[in-house]
Formats: C-alpha cells, structure tokens, sequence
C-alpha cells in the first residue's frame, strides 16, 4: 500500500493507516492526559507521516515508525505546555518500588470495568507514572508492542525497556491494589493457575 | 539459592513475561509456593496488567475516526503527494 500511496494513489493512505489509527490516539493522550488535544496530535502525526511517507525505510515496522512520528508530535506539544518538564529517568539505580502487599486481594473482575469510578481509577494511575515508565508501559502493555519494536520507538536500550516497564508494572501495583480492593468487593477466588 | 521476597520482586515481571532461566524460575516459583504475600503481589500485578490493557480504559472519542479522515483529506490536497526519497 505505501507503493501505492507513492506511485500516486494518495486515497490509498487513508486505507493504510486505519489499523493505527486507535495506537495513535492512545499513545498521544497518554502523554497529553487531554482528548482534544490528543485527537489534535494524532491527525498532525499522520499528516507528517503522510507528507514523510517516502522517508520511510521498510526495514522498520510501519507501526513502529508512525508511533514514533506520535511519540515526536506529543513530546513537542508536552514541552510547549510545560517547558520546565524534565522526566529524567535513572535506569542503573537498582532501587524498584517496593510493591502494595494486601494478602487478601488478587482478583478484580474485568466486567468491574463496566463502572466508571474503576476506569477512572485505573486511568488516574497509568497517568500519574513518570512520563519515561507511561511511555514504555502504554507501548508494551496497552499497544502489544514487543520488547525491540519498543525499544525503537522510543530510541532507548532493550535492558531500559525491560528495567521501566517492571518498575512501572510495581509502581502501578503498589497505587492500585490498594484503591481498587475498597473500590471492589473482596474476591477470595484465585487464578486456575495457582 | 534461597531467594528472599525482596529478590522475588524483582523477577516478577520476568516470571510474568516468562523470560527468566529455568532455574531463576524454579527457584520464584519455590519461594511463591510458600510465600503468601508475594504470590498475592503476582496476582494482583498480573490483574492489573489485564485490567489496564483493557480496551474500556481508554476509548476513542465519538466520531474521531470520520475527523481524522476529514482532515487528511483536507491536508492532501494542499501539501504536494509524498515522493519516494532516493537518497541513500
């Protein structure tokens, strides 16, 4: 389809980029934490891939490249909001968060989701990650993106994939165990596995 | 190798991404057999990770799909057709 779009057919772009078009939107407002603004982001995003369509090499994933094209047009528009936003990140520091242990929580139904203080809880806490950890755990977990796709996405090292998304998996852990056991019935049916 | 719960921790998110070596994993999945606290932290990790990927978290916004289009289509026709680069 990209040769199409660039042998002339250009209505053929808007056929390309329809599987994205929800990882798009979805990586913008997990950096924007605002729809409007993210919607906004993500038609640019795609505009700039349509406009560096030929730049594209395809010894990258399409998917790959356009998230990154998002993650640029986000990280642009996050500094403007907030220039003095610095989310260092020290990947070699061997301290991780030390997670919520509550015994008498495992499970929480996925049909609790229905309810919208839930979704609400589990969306305030992947918001509240530090920027680098949100970006990794939002590519990883939420986009199905594989540990070297990620890695490419985002311009960091395999060992830094892997080191921020096991922190961002306790941190979240450790802020929602706690919220979602009040916010739910106790459930004391464990996993089929254990 | 006696692993503690701290070290336990540390190999969640290899247990759950099932990358640890097989001794590594014997040895979590020994502690976890007796350790109630951190076999309760990998559940609840595991559940929250199910939960958080869950598509009812984030949804597009009404009508998103149809103004994206709109716009490409509008943007399309004032910016020349992409070309591909020959450079190197």
């Amino acid at each position: 389809m990209i040769e199409k779009v660039l042998g002339g057919q250009t209505e053929t772009f808007h056929e390309l980029i329809r599987p994205y078009e929800r990882s798009v939107y979805l990586m913008a407002l997990s950096l924007l934490h605002n729809e409007a603004e993210a919607e906004d982001a993500a038609q640019e995003a795609f505009i700039k891939a349509y406009r560096h369509l030929g730049k594209f090499r395809s010894d990258s994933r399409f998917s790959t490249w356009l998230i990154a094209i998002a993650l640029n047009e986000a990280r642009a528009r996050l500094r403007r909001k907030q220039p003095q936003l610095t989310d260092s990140i020290d990947d070699t520091s061997e301290n991780s968060p030390v997670p919520a242990q509550l015994t008498d929580w495992r499970e929480i139904p996925s049909e609790t989701l229905e309810r919208k203080e839930v979704r609400s809880l589990v969306r305030s806490a992947l918001d509240a990650l530090p920027l680098a950890y949100r970006e990794v755990f939002v590519l990883r977990e939420l986009e199905e993106r594989n540990v070297q796709e990620t890695a490419d996405a985002l311009d960091i090292t395999i060992a830094s994939v892997k080191m921020r998304l096991h922190r961002a998996r306790l941190m979240l852990q450790k802020q929602l165990a706690p919220q979602l056991k009040s916010a739910v019935p106790v459930s004391r049916r464990r996993f089929p596995w254990f | 190798m006696v692993l503690n719960c701290r070290h336990v921790w540390d190999y969640i998110s290899g247990y759950l991404d099932n990358t640890l070596d097989a001794s590594t994993r014997a040895h979590v999945e020994e502690h976890l057999a007796h350790c109630e606290i951190c076999s309760a932290i990998l559940d609840s990790t595991r559940n929250i990770l199910i939960l958080t990927a869950d598509d009812r978290v984030f949804e597009l916004p009404l009508g998103y799909s149809e103004r994206l289009h709109a716009r490409l289509t509008e943007a399309m026709l004032n910016v020349p057709p992409p070309e591909k680069d020959t450079d190197p």
